[in-house]
């Protein structure tokens, strides 16, 4: 349909083009042949059948684009009736747009007031958008990427291949990743269910950016007759908030394991374990291991699913990191609950205890409640009040966090 | 070596036997059972969804990527019902026979009759608008029918050795839903053009179908809760056009349309939407044998027309 509509108008285009010389020729000629002399005659006799062998040339080729012309404007009336179920897509979209990956937008806007350590989060701040493309490459696979634009940086936050039907049932990624080391570390900051990130990601590992980097992740299921159990394991390039490697050669690798189980239609159990190793950087060859436990209950009732649920879950993570003088060990976790209790509200509350992990003996503990309301799917505001005691200071700080989200673009698929 | 063995029955497990009955898995539990009506006992079916449950928030638990992962066919609703949830249980699969695209991927919109294709240009200010048409479409049994014969011709492909009997099989699924439906349509004769008002846009299939005129919904537009404002505005309405019939899908909350019913006098009606949405509801014919008898049994008592 689509090139139908436009090739009358290119025909009158090279029509005209065609017939411009002719005219031109014609209207211009003429007046400067006319006055020249006898001897010239033979001359001007030819030049006039040039002229006429060259007009009726342009006619008939005129007469012949029209006829074209005509005929396609008369197939174009006449053309069948679209099918009964037409996409949309292919209508309104050329077919080039039709091949664009799925584009979304998500603005995350926190403000912040009350006292955090360092100055902490500003007053008001457009923290990130983040730019998601993604679609199917070929039939072997498909990508995803996600840009995030800070206040003062352009980053890829993820980037990468997926392989989704691999042999073996290996599901394979090729890219930038967030590492597969537990719950909160993967998910972007506008998938958490709270404003901050819990301390111990801030204290253990890498806060905000958390560990992502470049490098290839392989995950299996590991069949057996009684419940969902897959392994990942994830290769990298050594350079994220903790590990950094001094040589080429220096990798820093990643487990998880994850067991899933329904109990009953409404409830579930989510157990993970993750480890991740690597260099440091501190030295050539001090080295970090992170050892990652979580757990996840759910409850949603499937005949009130939008209206309500109930999640609780719980991450600890073991730090040991190398250094010159001696490896520092450091333990942190935190544990969230969050009920539903209208179609658009949402209260959690959180507990944090985190050492620090290069700062031995120094421990932060802090609590935060959370209220979410949700408009719609493509937007919601969220307040938190935060109450964290910071190891050495010596009073609590208090901190009131609220956030505005909002999605335009492609339907994302719903955290789980 | 040892290893290497147990890496090769896993593998095996997944492949299904040559003779054995195809996998089957439905995102719904319509398709599913349309899938049984015709694939009888060379088919194993399990659905993703419960009937009860609304299909637009499905949550991708982790044991559908197990269904998934052994399926030979998926069948799903399409028009981006599934849009949500689908796309990441699909992909975490590992299942080739069943991506988007290839032979095991069955999108049962692809025959059917859709109605409420945007012709405009929408925005999202709509509220949840289905870009490519409204999704409910299987509650017109003229479309069970077309999505019944879409699947025979997949599973005949599928497992060409036992096309007769899938054949058979719809032959006899026809003639049941041609039989049912000359029953439905005496029911429905008498109320024709009724005026009723749903919940959510999923019935316009089936007011199509049956001669019914849907003048509002409780939701101000799709998949936007109730407000006050608009709640008014659809009382104020259907006391000047006399509704007396309001269906709710199980899912939603009964507040509003049980004020919305005291107001007007209409009567409040929870009908299902889907198969298995209540126990009695166990095939796609004994669903419309249902929500019909609970719409004719409300007219009569209310006395609406």
């Amino acid at each position: 349909m689509r090139n139908v509509s436009w090739a009358p108008g290119l025909l009158l285009a090279v029509g005209g083009v065609l017939a411009l010389p002719a005219a031109v020729t014609a209207a211009g000629q003429a007046p400067t042949v006319a006055p020249t002399t006898a001897s010239a005659g033979d001359d001007v006799g030819e030049l006039r059948r040039e002229l006429e062998s060259l007009r009726q040339d342009y006619a008939s080729r005129v007469a012949a684009l029209e006829a074209r012309l005509l005929a396609l404007e008369g197939s174009q009336a006449q053309a069948p009736a679209p099918a009964p179920a037409p996409s949309p897509a292919t209508q309104t979209a050329g077919a080039s747009k039709i091949f664009n990956p799925d584009i979304a937008a998500i603005g995350n806007f926190v403000g912040a007031a009350g006292q955090s350590p360092g100055g902490g989060e500003p007053s008001l701040n457009m923290q990130e958008a983040e730019l998601s493309f993604q679609a199917v490459v070929d039939p072997y696979a498909r990508a995803d990427f996600f840009v995030t634009l800070g206040p003062d940086e352009v980053a890829l936050e993820e980037g990468y291949i997926t392989f989704p039907t691999l042999p073996g049932g290996l599901l394979t990624k090729i890219g930038k990743m967030r590492d597969a080391f537990g719950k909160v570390n993967g998910q972007h900051p506008h998938t958490l269910p709270f404003v901050d990130r819990p301390l111990v990601s801030t204290n253990l590992t890498g806060g905000e950016d958390g560990l992502a980097d470049a490098g290839i992740s392989v995950a299996r299921l590991i069949p057996n007759p009684w419940l969902f159990l897959e392994a990942t394991g994830q290769v990298y390039q050594g350079n994220s908030a903790v590990f950094q490697a001094p040589t080429r050669g220096d990798l820093a690798y990643v487990g998880y394991l994850r067991a899933y189980q329904d109990i009953g239609e409404s409830t579930n159990i989510d157990l993970g374990g993750s480890i991740a190793y690597g260099h440091n950087g501190i030295t050539a060859d001090t080295t970090t291991r992170l050892i990652g436990a979580d757990a996840t209950l759910r409850w949603k009732p499937l005949r009130r699913s939008i209206y309500t649920h109930f999640l609780a879950r719980g991450e600890l993570t073991w730090s040991r990191t190398g250094a010159a003088d001696g490896p520092f060990d450091a333990v942190g976790g935190y544990g969230y609950l969050e009920y539903q209790f209208g179609r658009r509200w949402t209260a959690g509350v959180r507990y944090d205890n985190s050492e620090r992990a290069e700062e031995p003996g120094l421990r932060d503990e802090g609590g935060s409640f959370i209220v979410t309301y949700k408009p719609s799917e493509f937007s919601l505001v969220r307040a938190q009040y935060r109450r964290t005691s910071f190891a050495g200071e010596a009073s609590p700080a208090n901190a009131l966090l609220f956030q505005f989200l909002f999605a335009i673009g492609a339907h994302g698929a719903h955290p789980f | 070596m040892r290893f290497f063995s147990v890496a090769t029955l896993a593998a095996l497990a997944f492949v299904p036997p040559a003779g054995a009955a195809l996998n089957v898995v439905a995102s719904t539990e319509d398709l599913a059972d349309l899938t049984r009506q015709v694939g009888g006992d060379r088919v194993k079916v399990e659905s993703i969804s419960r009937g009860y449950q609304d299909p637009h928030y499905v949550e991708a638990k982790p044991s559908f990527i197990l269904k998934l992962a052994k399926a030979d066919l998926l069948v799903v609703v399409g028009r981006e019902l599934e849009i949500g949830w689908l796309p990441p249980l699909i992909q975490q699969s590992r299942n080739a026979r069943i991506q988007v695209g290839a032979d095991g991927y069955l999108d049962a919109s692809l025959t059917a009759k859709i109605l409420e294709i945007p012709t405009t240009q929408i925005t999202r200010a709509m509220g949840d608008v289905h870009p490519l048409g409204n999704p409910h479409y299987w509650l017109d049994p003229g479309n069970g029918r077309r999505v019944a014969k879409a699947i025979v011709d997949k599973l005949s492909r599928m497992a060409p050795a036992d096309a007769a009997y899938f054949a058979s099989r719809y032959a006899d699924f026809d003639k049941r839903l041609g039989e049912a439906e000359k029953r439905w349509d005496a029911m429905l004769a008498p109320y024709k053009g009724l005026k009723i008002v749903t919940y959510h846009r999923s019935w316009p299939n089936f007011a199509d179908r049956f001669g019914l005129d849907v003048i509002g919904y409780v939701e101000p537009r799709p998949g936007i809760p109730p407000s006050p404002g608009h709640t008014i505005d659809l009382i104020a309405e259907m006391k000047r056009q006399g509704v007396k019939i309001l269906l709710v899908e199980p899912y939603f909350d009964l507040k509003t349309p049980n004020s919305i019913g005291r107001e007007t006098s209409a009567k409040v009606l929870v009908m299902l939407p889907s198969v298995g949405g209540e126990k009695e509801i166990t095939d796609y014919i004994k669903l419309f044998d249902y929500d019909l008898g609970l719409l004719v049994a409300a007219i009569k008592e209310t006395g609406a027309k």
